[in-house]
């Protein structure tokens, strides 16, 4: 094992079994987004025509909001313990930690939101190919919701502050992560365009978020600790 | 020599005060025409006089977004040199930049009203704006929420960056939402070609509305400067009390 | 109103355009200036109190 990989895999492993055992992550993440879809039909009505037209919406609306809320303490607690400021004074670039901390985020909180969304799509009315689709684009797109609320989460531990301000700062930046996450649903389940077209570019926005998420939240957390 | 002195806090307060007066005159002389043109400006064959909505749309849609690139380049003034002034000067454009966003979205929906029969539609540009209309109320609640002026600065010049770099994606993207969603039946604001009869009042206001929010920013500039003085003087103050412990 | 009847059909909302802005303008000067007004005042209040920088002292100045 090179040095360099191994003080990210003891911090990948660390942060993985926090979330597991904590059990403040991946668990009520899942429980959020099964609420939030399950109180839609009483919005809306439980007309079930209706349900599965805008179901994948309301699947994404879900788990961008639970993937974000998650997101709120997760460099907070760091900071709080010191654990933060060993991190960024090793010799492991900051950047490469907070993306080792974001895989792991993902893996506890993210992946389970993708795994619960065939059930919760069965609710919406959603058909095999619609959920299939549907935990598809979450698959790639929730890797970017987790990364532009890194620099939310990261602004959290600079402001001191947490919440509401954050919601409100960070929910604008996933607007283009929610135009083509449903659009890629909508286009493998009604069409008009391929599913290929806003999948490639959800793709892409993915890999963009990826770069900004982490250099942003870098900085935020360099400027932070001063 | 020059740019170090503009960079000292007191020599821009010496600098504005001077300033202040003869931008503001110029910007009512250059307003005063532009109305003028504006009022003599001949109507739209499709549109009648409801284009005259343009000559403050128009320019209120630019400043909203000179108001994010200003506080950008101020941003970038903040994290790389570390400049008070830059912190200063993205906080005072921040409200500024927000009130023109609103003007923008304000009579943009007046003018749909009369045009598309309803005050608001998803229309793509209408859309955008009221994002980073959004992104600049979230920018002035962060700098109201947070106490410490030098600490706010740096996250929200982080934000502003990263905004910056997404409000181009956000755009493009509502864009593409918006011909996915809707069919092309919807009457663009505008236009392709414009006639030189309505640019020129067009383009006169623009400068005025640029010359009103250059003259707003360095009043506010001025008056951000002062507010920090006097949170400096009143630590000072805090911290000279007897019984402070110091 | 000779220029309410030259704007045509849509004139309320020409007008409530122009009114908006003009509001959202002078608001905005009102802003700065009641705010320029207080930070003076509370300057002079602090500096009458003999609260002064250290930049003033160091130049001579007095407070």
């Amino acid at each position: 094992m090179s040095p360099l990989l191994n003080p990210l895999l003891a911090l990948f492993l660390r942060d993985v079994r926090l979330a597991i055992r904590v059990g403040g992550g991946g668990g009520i993440g899942v429980l959020f987004f099964l609420i939030v879809t399950v109180l839609m039909p009483f919005a809306i009505g439980p007309d079930l025509a209706l349900l599965g037209r805008i179901g994948p919406a309301i699947l994404w609306l879900g788990a961008l909001l639970a993937s974000l809320l998650t997101l709120d303490r997760l460099f907070a607690a760091d900071h709080e313990d010191g654990s933060l400021d060993l991190i960024s004074m090793s010799e492991t670039p900051l950047e490469l930690a907070i993306a080792t901390k974001a895989a792991a985020h993902w893996l506890t909180t993210g992946l389970p939101l993708v795994i619960a969304t065939p059930f919760l799509g069965l609710f919406m009315n959603l058909d095999g190919t619609a959920s299939a689709a549907v935990a598809l684009t979450l698959l790639a797109g929730t890797p970017a919701l987790t990364f532009v609320g890194l620099i939310g989460a990261a602004l959290s531990v600079a402001l001191r502050r947490g919440g509401l301000l954050l919601a409100v700062l960070v929910l604008p930046l996933t607007v283009p992560v929610l135009i083509f996450g449903v659009a890629a649903s909508n286009a493998a389940i009604v069409g008009p365009v391929p599913f290929g077209t806003p999948f490639t570019i959800l793709c892409a926005l993915t890999l963009v978020s990826l770069v900004v998420g982490i250099f942003a939240a870098a900085a935020a957390l360099r400027q932070g600790m001063e | 020599m020059a740019l170090i002195d503009l960079a000292n806090p007191t020599r821009f307060l010496s600098l504005a005060r001077p300033t202040l007066p003869w931008l503001a005159g110029l910007t009512a002389a250059v307003f005063a025409v532009g109305l003028v043109l504006t009022h003599g400006a001949p109507d739209d064959y499709q549109q009648g006089a409801t284009v005259k909505i343009m000559f403050i749309h128009v320019p209120s849609a630019w400043l909203g977004m000179f108001g994010w690139t200003l506080m950008s380049a101020a941003a970038l003034g903040t994290l790389v040199w570390r400049h008070p002034l830059a912190d200063v000067a993205a906080k005072a454009a921040a409200p500024i930049g927000a009130a023109f966003t609103f003007l923008c979205l304000v009579t943009g929906s007046l003018w749909g009203r009369p045009m598309w029969g309803t005050y608001w539609v998803w229309d793509a540009r209408l859309t955008s704006v009221l994002l980073l209309f959004l992104m600049y109320l979230g920018v002035i609640a962060l700098w109201r929420t947070v106490e410490d002026p030098s600490r706010a600065a740096r996250a929200a010049a982080i934000l502003t960056l990263v905004g910056a770099i997404n409000l181009p994606i956000i755009k493009w993207s509502v864009d593409w939402w918006n011909t996915l969603h809707q069919p092309a039946s919807v009457v663009k604001l505008g236009g392709p070609a414009i006639h030189p009869t309505i640019l020129l009042p067009l383009m006169v206001m623009a400068l005025a509305f640029t010359l009103l929010f250059l003259t707003l920013h360095l009043a506010a500039m001025r008056n951000e400067i002062l507010r920090r003085r006097v949170r400096t003087l009143m630590l000072m103050q805090a911290q000279a009390a007897p019984g402070s412990g110091s | 109103m000779n220029l309410f009847s030259s704007l045509g059909p849509h004139a309320a909302f020409i007008v409530a355009a122009y009114a908006v802005a003009a509001l959202t303008v002078a608001g905005l000067i009102g802003w700065i200036w009641i705010d320029h007004r207080a930070q003076k005042r509370r300057l002079a209040l602090l500096e009458m109190g003999g609260v002064t920088r250290r930049s003033d002292r160091a130049a001579g100045r007095p407070a």
